[in-house]
């Protein structure tokens, strides 16, 4: 990555202002995910202690066992240590049978006390620690991986999507896109999946304009494109999504099936999706936390500002989620290289200066976040069908992208809006990529924007708007005495939605942690720390 | 053309033709009939590929047809860029269309005209009725993150969305749609086992004519890739929707509705 210099000029106290107001505003959040639980998080964790497999109805065990246990004794000490004492009281000699017993009613739950709960909660540990210890080996497993195969060669990464609906048909896509030149394949997830609560079992043929996330999904994919890192001699990273209302499922899940990068946002899910803004948190802490220890790259998802709102209006809003992401992120033991950030090329191309202002945006992002590998997304929403229109409007995205030092570069399709991409779609846009990248690579090196000109002038109004909001966001009240960010939501500070704490989908599935509270999981995630620098990777 | 030359009853048609109803294709001069088109064949890049992709072209009509561009891409496909002349002819007379009944709205327009017709905003309820579980349909509509890069109807600001979710109950709905003061009622039927989505939509319908004065009904909205076109007077609503529809395409026959019947009263 070329580090840029004070290309910009931005005045370090501002940016010092916007990280300090984006920490104040995360932190009444994060003591918020940090006391309470969700039905995810809890079923999340049994999916660490080996619970897996489903009904003939399809119904995973672990909402079977967390809802009989729920419905026993509650969610608030979490579910844990009622259901390792079920195991050690002989109820059923494994976690399987123990679902499937409670799903038929057939065991009964209770709350252990004094050394009973000392016994079970320390058996809990060893179970849950299995799955974490799976995590470790998968992140060790890439490692070695990348050391073989070695990373691509060149920056930004070039991010291509697959999304047949049918694992079998997006395998031969993946392979075949890898070879045509991507480093890193997404499978785009079913509609509307992000509203299941639960995670669909097994492999999967049948999909919504996606294929739905599963581990027996994530495991095919990730093997046939080892075959292919092997084949090409170069690590091919596999992309996913965490968010919804089972993201910290399918970030465990990522993990354990050594998935590389996660779309892990922190407030897509409660603007875009109606998901309630408490659940979403408390699961984007866990989730996050998972990811940190798995060695994930999370992708975060302020292109979507962008096509809800004017991209020269909402230009700050990207920056001010960007920051916010950050914080949440750092918080939960996430690093630098971890943090694909996103930010995208949406300003009307018919408004005059519409590059320029690109270029300012692209460069205030990468200088306030140096370390991080930028997620940078093609033009969708001025798209318009005219297919050659939107490819030059492509060249200018990849344009920006070589100019700026992108990490991640999603691969434009002049088809947006039209078609799923063809072959030759896919091929034509990975050819526009590289031309401009053989191009331009080298600009970085020539281009600084003059002092106090357009792109320096443009970036710091971005900029202070920035602060402005992180402002108001701190400042930010509500009858209900929410935390600030929690009452700016509630009131559209954010796109145009009004997402109240009490509202959206998913709030049923949220407790307050009780003093008993214990889950192996979050203990151990609290307490782990990043690998020392060198040894990560 | 040279046999047009040769007839001068014919040269007058064709000379009539040429400003008229028989139209070709425009590439630099007229009635040259150019059109230019890519395609991609499963075949390794050889000349055999490319007296393939010149025989397609010349079976659809292009001739003389130029093969301007061939590429490999990867091992298996050849991709190709044709120029050539169509020898087809089309007789504007014999084109015949259907228009939509109503204009498709951008967002900004879709608000505008709400706002200037109720002077409030439009409520519309959404549900999945009966046992089906599949939002799908119904979020793509509704939620804010939209479909086919449209931006669901939450996005509109001069329309309030009240969406239920899924597995609601017929009277639940009804209930519902009252206290909203519903314009509009939004069901999604996606799965369907034995005609469930004809019963399911059919009870809904009558439930809501069973709770409304005649006349006061919201408009009744069924949405689903089962629902046979044409079937609205048979399921008892105002209009179905197919696979691939857009919100936009929702909500501009929701603003056509709601002028339609703003007109009808006095």
């Amino acid at each position: 990555m070329t580090r840029p210099h004070a290309m910009l000029e931005l005045d370090p106290a501002v940016v010092r202002r916007a990280r300090a107001l984006a920490r104040k505003a995360a932190a009444p959040v994060v003591k918020i995910a940090r006391s309470h639980t969700t039905v995810s998080v809890e079923r999340a964790t049994l999916r660490l202690a080996g619970l897996a497999g489903a009904d003939h109805e399809r119904v995973p065990w672990v909402n079977h066992l967390v809802t009989a246990v729920r419905d026993e004794v509650g969610l608030e000490h979490g579910v844990t240590t009622p259901v390792y004492d079920a195991l050690l009281r002989g109820e059923a000699p494994d976690l399987t049978t123990l679902a499937q017993k409670a799903a038929s009613g057939n065991v009964s739950f209770r709350l252990p006390t004094g050394r009973e709960a000392t016994v079970a909660r320390r058996a809990a540990a060893k179970g849950v620690g299995a799955g974490l210890r799976t995590i470790d080996r998968s992140r060790a497993t890439r490692d070695r991986l990348i050391k073989r195969h070695g990373d691509p060669k060149t920056k930004p990464w070039i991010y291509l999507i697959v999304a047949t609906g049918d694992i079998y048909e997006d395998i031969p896509q993946a392979q075949a896109a890898a070879r045509e030149g991507a480093d890193i394949i997404a499978v785009i997830r079913s509609t509307g999946q992000s509203l299941l609560d639960y995670v669909p079992e097994g492999a999967t043929r049948e999909g919504f304009a996606g294929t739905y996330a599963t581990q027996e999904n994530f495991r095919l994919m990730r093997a046939a494109l080892d075959d292919v890192s092997k084949e090409l001699g170069r690590y091919v990273r596999l992309t996913n999504y965490a968010s919804g209302l089972c993201m910290p499922e399918i970030a465990a899940l990522a993990g354990m099936e050594r998935l590389d990068m996660m779309l892990n946002d922190s407030m897509y899910g409660i603007l875009f999706r109606d998901i309630n803004p408490i659940r979403t948190f408390v699961d984007q802490r866990f989730s996050r936390q998972v990811h940190a220890r798995a060695g994930i790259i999370i992708n975060t998802g302020e292109d979507n500002y962008l096509t809800t709102a004017d991209a020269v209006e909402a230009a700050h809003t990207v920056t001010v989620s960007q920051l916010l992401n950050e914080r949440f992120a750092k918080e939960a033991g996430l690093e630098d290289w971890q943090l694909g950030l996103g930010h995208a090329f949406e300003i009307n191309p018919e408004i005059p200066d519409s590059f320029r202002m690109e270029l300012a945006h692209a460069m205030l992002a990468r200088q306030l976040f140096p370390d991080a590998p930028l997620k940078w997304m093609p033009p969708t929403k001025h798209m318009t069908g005219d297919v050659f229109r939107g490819y030059l409007l492509d060249g200018f995205f990849n344009l920006v992208g070589a100019m700026t030092g992108q990490g991640i570069l999603l691969v434009g399709m002049m088809t947006e809006a039209v078609v799923t991409p063809f072959l030759s779609d896919r091929d034509l846009a990975l050819q526009n990529v590289r031309y401009v990248m053989n191009a331009a690579r080298g600009l970085t090196e020539d281009f600084h924007p003059p002092r106090d000109g357009y792109i320096q002038t443009r970036a710091r109004q971005v900029l202070s708007e920035a602060v402005d909001l992180l402002d108001r966001i701190v400042t930010d009240t509500d009858a209900a005495g929410d935390a600030p960010l929690l009452a700016a939501i509630a009131d559209g500070t954010f796109g145009l939605m009004k997402r109240p704490a009490t509202g959206g989908k998913g709030l049923d599935g949220v407790s307050e942690r009780a003093d008993d509270y214990d889950n192996p999981a979050t203990t151990a995630l609290d307490a782990w720390t990043p690998p020392a620098k060198g040894a990560g990777r | 053309m040279s046999a047009a030359k040769q007839q001068p009853a014919q040269a007058a048609a064709t000379a009539a033709a040429a400003q008229g109803s028989v139209i070709r294709p425009y590439g630099d001069t007229t009635g040259d009939g150019m059109v230019q088109m890519s395609f991609t064949l499963p075949l390794p890049h050889d000349k055999k590929a490319e007296g393939a992709a010149l025989q397609l072209a010349r079976k659809m009509g292009l001739d003389p047809a130029l093969l301007v561009h061939a590429k490999a891409m990867g091992p298996d496909f050849t991709f190709f860029v044709v120029y050539g002349s169509s020898t087809h002819l089309v007789n504007l007379d014999d084109v015949h269309v259907v228009e939509r009944e109503y204009p498709l709205l951008s967002a900004k327009d879709a608000n505008l005209t709400i706002k200037k017709q109720l002077r409030r905003k439009l409520v519309v309820v959404g549900a999945c009725i009966g046992t089906d579980a599949h939002t799908v349909g119904i979020d793509a509509i509704l939620n804010i993150k939209g479909f086919a890069g449209e931006k669901g109807l939450e996005y509109y600001r001069e329309i309030k969305v009240v969406n239920l979710g899924a597995q609601v109950l017929v009277p639940e709905l009804v209930a519902r749609a009252r206290d909203e003061k519903a314009d509009a009622v939004l069901v999604s039927q996606v799965v369907t086992q034995k005609d469930a989505h004809i019963h399911n939509t059919t009870q809904m319908s009558a439930a809501f004519r069973e709770a409304y004065p005649a006349g006061q009904v919201p408009i009744l909205i069924a949405g689903g890739p089962r629902f046979e076109d044409g079937s609205e007077r048979a399921l008892g609503v105002d209009r179905i929707f197919g696979r691939g529809t857009t919100p936009g395409e929702v909500a501009s026959y929701l603003v056509h509705e709601i002028g339609l019947r703003k007109g009808k009263k006095p």
